[in-house]
């Protein structure tokens, strides 16, 4: 158990091993430059960010995004220029359009699909048992017997 | 037919799950492919003196193919491409992708050269403009200088049957 956890914070270490020293005009500036690469895919290795990513192209799109921060880029046209290159598959938080509507809606509509089952069924289990009305008068009767 | 609902649902999923396995993930549909290609302009490789740009073939359906000498499936694709140059359909644009010029001479003179001109993205700034990711490459622009058709990995000598020489065929018209 104590090697699993040793294990696990060896590679959360590691998975932000590959941030070049960048120096930012501001702290704000970095903050973006940082939201940035967590947010951008990298196109070779596919499932990770460009800041977990060791791979040539993911360091080349880090330069890029750094340089267009301090060009006086806004963090949308870095997204912007990133997506009219890559598609939107650079984004790991994908944009709300027709084509991704899916996507967003679609598991808070199975949800409703399933609590709608989920509730007509427990309706219909309810009226499924009919009050056994003689064995409630004589519950009632035995109730008020043991009352006396 | 109590079990019809579960059935169908499985059904269903079983369905998706397969057409996802016949997808590739690694094939990511361009944004380009309809748009202008993007502006370059770079030092020959072998004559660095001189440089290449684009605009030089505007007017010319091309091809513009990114390579490395580092890399192992353009070794593959070579003689593919070699194929195709030797069609003598259009002109065979090389962007030599992150490479060093000497070593990349040295491929094009060890397996042969394919290309009318190769280009050096010795940075790889041209190649984040193209939305390169994974060389090799193969790009075909139009007349009209939009990109029409991005092959991403080796071509094949199918895809080059298939696809690559009947869109060149239809574009030169």
């Amino acid at each position: 158990m104590r090697g699993l956890i040793f294990c696990l914070i060896f590679l959360a270490g590691s998975a932000h091993a590959a941030i070049e020293a960048y120096e930012f005009k501001s702290a704000q500036m970095e903050a973006s430059y940082l939201k940035l690469i967590d947010e951008l895919r990298c196109l070779v290795c596919q499932n990770q960010n460009l800041s977990g990513s060791n791979a040539d192209l993911a360091k080349d799109l880090r330069r890029q995004t750094y340089e267009m921060l301090m060009q006086g880029n806004s963090p949308d046209q870095v997204v912007q220029f990133m997506v009219d290159r890559y598609g939107d598959f650079v984004l790991y938080r994908p944009r709300l359009k027709r084509s991704t509507l899916i996507l967003w809606l679609g598991p808070f509509v199975l949800l409703g699909l399933v609590l709608a089952f989920v509730i007509r069924r427990m309706y219909r289990m309810q009226k499924l048992v009919p009050p056994n009305t003689d064995a409630l008068q004589r519950a009632r009767q035995l109730l008020s017997d043991s009352r006396e | 037919m109590r079990y019809r609902i579960p059935l169908a649902v499985f059904i269903i999923m079983v369905v998706l799950l397969g057409y996802g396995l016949s997808l590739d993930p690694k094939k990511v549909p361009s944004p380009l492919i309809g748009k202008p290609a993007p502006e370059f302009s770079l030092a020959r490789l072998g004559n660095p003196q001189q440089r290449f740009a684009q605009e030089d073939l505007l007017g010319q359906v091309w091809v513009l193919n990114v390579w490395a000498s580092w890399c192992v499936s353009c070794r593959a694709e070579h003689k593919i491409i070699t194929r195709l140059s030797e069609q003598n359909l259009v002109a065979v644009i090389g962007l030599n992708y992150k490479d060093d010029p000497d070593e990349a001479r040295q491929w094009l003179e060890q397996f042969g050269n394919p290309y009318t001109i190769s280009v050096m993205d010795r940075d790889g700034r041209v190649g984040i403009d193209w939305g390169v990711y994974g060389v090799p490459e193969t790009f075909i622009i139009g007349k009209d200088g939009l990109i029409k058709y991005k092959h991403i990995g080796p071509v094949t000598q199918e895809s080059l049957n298939n696809e690559v020489i009947p869109v060149l065929r239809k574009l030169i018209g």
